[in-house]
């Protein structure tokens, strides 16, 4: 999964604008507890990945979240106690002890591992569309060590996923049997894990020789904003604000223990579809983007 | 003329060395100098470039005595962030020297770095990108770059802030012969028309040599020669063979002097002494691309006429291999090597000669066709610290296939310890194994090696030949596949455009061709020598 330039509002947002636009959708995620409005997340989020073209990347990171999000959704009535209906009595478990499993601990579960998955997306959409390069220079300028140990990490890690392909394909070489013969995945990861350190030495000596270590004062490029940039901003900001304003209103309270209780009345379905509206919303001026 | 770079007596040592890579070098750069630094594998031109750039002692450490003064900057005083202002530095591997995304990025990138408004950002990035015709690449992400392209970027963001001098370590090592020359002429335009000191560390010298000012030579880490090219040449001559161009072997066995420090050069001295038959030139490729069926040998050929053809020692038929996308790689290839048969596979990059190896070695499945092989197929991928897995070199491979390849007496040592000739050896042992293969298929196995480790590969080619293995190697080098071949398959677009004997191919061609042919039309300095003399005796004889 990396970025790729591609004919989008979000591609042609600059990075400061992108990145807090995907933090936003993030915040929101972590913030926002009843479903209806987590829901909303997912579906803005979804439908940004699409409305930017970052829909492969999305479903990886589906991929690879979902049977996460279905492991927390597993585990968390097995380890919690609270909840008033039973549905399933699993006897007397070591270590556990005697474990009961509700509908309220499911259903938190669920929900906690959907957070999950929203915030994987968020990841995702950031990876895909926001531009590494411009990034790395915001964070040069608010901290030279955690943009020089980024700008390592960011370069070293096409470099090692083709060291692992090439390793495994040398690996395969060998003969079948004798001395030396196929090793195991754990020899070619533990070779892999050995050359990083050169590749490391080497990514860094020329991050130097580029200058990168002379702690000048790196000037902020004067590029007057877009109208993508201020979109996404806006989009950002409003976001943020609307999850403020939901805990600060009440509206979208949610509460799993001891009963489950998640009020759907108008604030609630009128904030689900102004968040899903507010996160799109950008993308809908596509005036001058590459098609 | 002033000097852009000042060595005085430098000797260092690595932390945790045994023994300096630097012995008290002394060397002077005067600014627009275009200076080849020369030497067999370790014999310390990384560590003098890395002194230049100050890496040594600032990134690496371990024991530096003496003084380097680069740009009027002293190393001791500053590290090598700030002596980029005034040398820009280029390493052998392109894919660690790209630290951005696109290449717009990479080349802004030292100029942020140094504090440049943006509007100078803007301007360097597009002057220097002119400046290498790279232009077309700007929007490009880095990640989608061939490794010419790659190391043409790097080039770009070395020279992005307009430093004074260059230092490049073996940039050409991972190219092919086409984007290698381009970047030494681009090197050679940068020098004349900037004015930009060059200092090239480099193995292929009759690729750089025509354009150096000076050779500097270094021998177990101290200067053992300083002089111009000629000069050098007729040094190499004496006291180091194995640094002696092809065109300086031809010169030396046929008697003539100077030496060449290129083709024009020797070219030029031939005509002069009325040797050089301009009428002949080289056989046109046409002569040898016309096989009835491509890629058998003449014996095969003449077998397979009378239908006893046995089963080739490795080969293919109708090998089709397409990308997802539908991009055929392979198409159609027919190829058949007989046991004991040495075939070198020539071809630009991209070509289809990797892929043709790893089909023939099992390592991935064609689309289409099938590939014969009379039992195991040891396959030596490109780069050989990608076999090397273990902690001790006596458990990478058994005990006969390491004395074989000369490292029975190693095998306590660690892999990566070894010498890059002898990494190449061990990974050569690995896919061997204990058994005889039926044939070896090697892609590339010279990129970075010098004249004395490829002398000594293809002696060890020719040795398992003889003993009835079918050696196939995928190669740019035509110094090296003179060596070593017998049979050349020039293949282009995924299919075999010229098969035939060496001695026909790599006469035949401006790229793949060696620098004897390119001079006289011989594929080796031995025959060429022996042309010149027989010219000579034809004069002498009315």
């Amino acid at each position: 999964m990396r970025f790729r330039r591609r004919a989008s509002p979000l591609h042609a947002a600059r990075a400061s604008a992108g990145g807090a636009y995907c933090t936003a959708l993030a915040a929101c995620a972590l913030a926002l507890q009843h479903p209806l409005l987590l829901g909303a997340v997912i579906l803005a989020v979804t439908g940004a990945g699409i409305a930017a073209g970052a829909r492969h990347e999305l479903a990886t990171a589906a991929k690879f979240s979902i049977p996460l999000a279905l492991l927390v959704a597993l585990v968390n009535p097995l380890v919690v106690r609270d909840g008033l209906t039973v549905f399933f009595r699993l006897g007397e478990i070591p270590p556990f002890g005697q474990v009961d499993l509700t509908v309220e601990a499911l259903v938190y579960g669920v929900l906690l591992g959907a957070r999950v998955v929203a915030v994987a997306l968020c990841c995702a959409l950031f990876v895909a569309a926001v531009d590494p390069d411009e990034t790395l220079r915001l964070f040069r300028r608010v901290s030279f060590r955690s943009a020089l140990t980024a700008a390592l990490a960011v370069r070293l890690m096409p470099v090692l996923a083709r060291d692992s392909r090439r390793m495994a394909d040398a690996a395969a070489c060998r003969p079948e049997s004798g001395r030396g013969s196929a090793p195991g995945r754990v020899a070619v990861l533990r070779a892999v894990a050995t050359s990083a350190l050169d590749r490391a030495v080497d990514v860094a000596a020329t991050l130097e020789v580029r200058g990168y270590g002379a702690r000048t004062a790196v000037r902020a490029g004067a590029e007057p904003w877009s109208r993508h940039d201020v979109a996404f901003a806006a989009s950002a900001v409003m976001l943020v604000a609307l999850a403020i304003a939901a805990a600060v209103a009440g509206v979208g309270t949610f509460a799993a223990y001891p009963a489950l209780r998640a009020p759907v009345g108008a604030g609630e379905a009128v904030l689900a579809v102004l968040i899903v509206l507010v996160a799109l919303a950008p993308f809908a001026d596509r005036r001058g983007i590459e098609r | 003329m002033s000097a852009v770079l000042r060595v005085e007596g430098v000797t260092y040592t690595y932390g945790g060395a045994a023994a300096p890579s630097l012995r008290d070098v002394s060397l002077r750069v005067a600014a627009g100098e275009f200076v080849v630094v020369a030497g067999l594998s370790a014999s310390g031109k990384s560590t003098l470039l890395r002194a230049a750039a100050g890496l040594v002692p600032h990134f690496h450490g371990g024991t530096f005595a003496g003084r380097v003064v680069v740009g009027g900057l002293d190393t001791r005083d500053h590290g090598p962030s700030d002596m980029s202002a005034v040398a820009g530095t280029l390493f052998q591997d392109p894919e660690t020297q790209i630290v951005l995304g696109t290449v717009r990025n990479e080349l802004a990138f030292p100029l942020e770095n140094r504090g440049a408004p943006p509007a100078a950002v803007a301007r360097g990035v597009e002057e220097v990108a002119l400046a290498l015709g790279i232009e077309a690449l700007l929007d490009r992400s880095t990640s989608e770059l061939s490794g010419g392209e790659l190391q043409r970027v790097a080039l770009g963001a070395a020279l992005a802030g307009r430093p004074r001098l260059v230092l490049l370590d073996e940039p050409t090592s991972q190219l092919d012969p086409v984007a290698g020359d381009e970047l030494v002429w681009l090197l050679r335009r940068l020098n004349e028309e900037w004015g930009t000191a060059v200092v090239l560390a480099e193995h292929r010298l009759e690729r750089c040599l025509a354009h150096a000012d000076r050779v500097v030579v270094l021998e177990g880490g101290a200067v053992v020669c300083d002089a111009p090219p000629r000069e050098f040449l007729s040094w190499a001559g004496e006291r180091a063979p194995a640094l002696q161009t092809p065109g300086a072997r031809l010169f030396a066995r046929a008697g003539l002097r100077p030496p060449p420090a290129g083709v024009k050069e020797a070219r030029a001295t031939l005509r002069a002494h009325g040797l050089l038959d301009e009428e002949a030139g080289p056989p046109a490729p046409t002569a040898v691309a016309a096989v009835e069926r491509p890629s058998l040998s003449d014996r095969a050929r003449a077998r397979l006429r009378r239908g006893d053809l046995p089963p080739a020692a490795l080969g293919c038929r109708g090998l089709w291999v397409e990308m997802p996308g539908g991009r055929a790689v392979l198409r159609a290839v027919d190829l058949r090597v007989e046991a004991g048969e040495r075939v070198a596979l020539m071809g630009r990059n991209g070509a289809g000669k990797s892929t043709l190896l790893r089909h023939l070695g099992g390592l991935r499945r064609p689309t289409r066709g099938r590939v014969e092989a009379a039992g195991r197929v040891a396959l030596l991928l490109q780069n050989p610290n990608d076999y090397l897995l273990h902690e001790r070199v006596a458990d990478e491979a058994p005990a006969e296939a390491l004395a074989a390849v000369g490292l029975a007496a190693l095998g306590d040592r660690h892999p990566r310890d070894l010498s890059g000739g002898e990494r190449q050896r061990l990974a050569l042992a690995i896919v061997m194994g204990g058994d005889t293969p039926a044939a070896v298929c090697l892609d590339e196995p010279t990129r970075g090696m010098d004249r004395a480790a490829k002398g000594d590969l293809a002696d060890r080619l020719r040795a398992l030949a003889a003993s009835g293995v079918a050696v196939l190697v995928a190669t740019h080098d035509a110094e090296f596949a003179a060596a070593f071949a017998e049979r050349v398959v020039l293949i282009a677009d995924g299919r075999p455009i010229a098969d035939g004997p060496i001695a026909d191919v790599l006469t035949g061609g401006w790229y793949f061709a060696t620098e004897t042919a390119r001079i006289v039309g011989a594929l080796t300095p031995e025959e060429g020598a022996e042309r010149i003399r027989r010219r000579l005796t034809m004069e002498v004889t009315p």
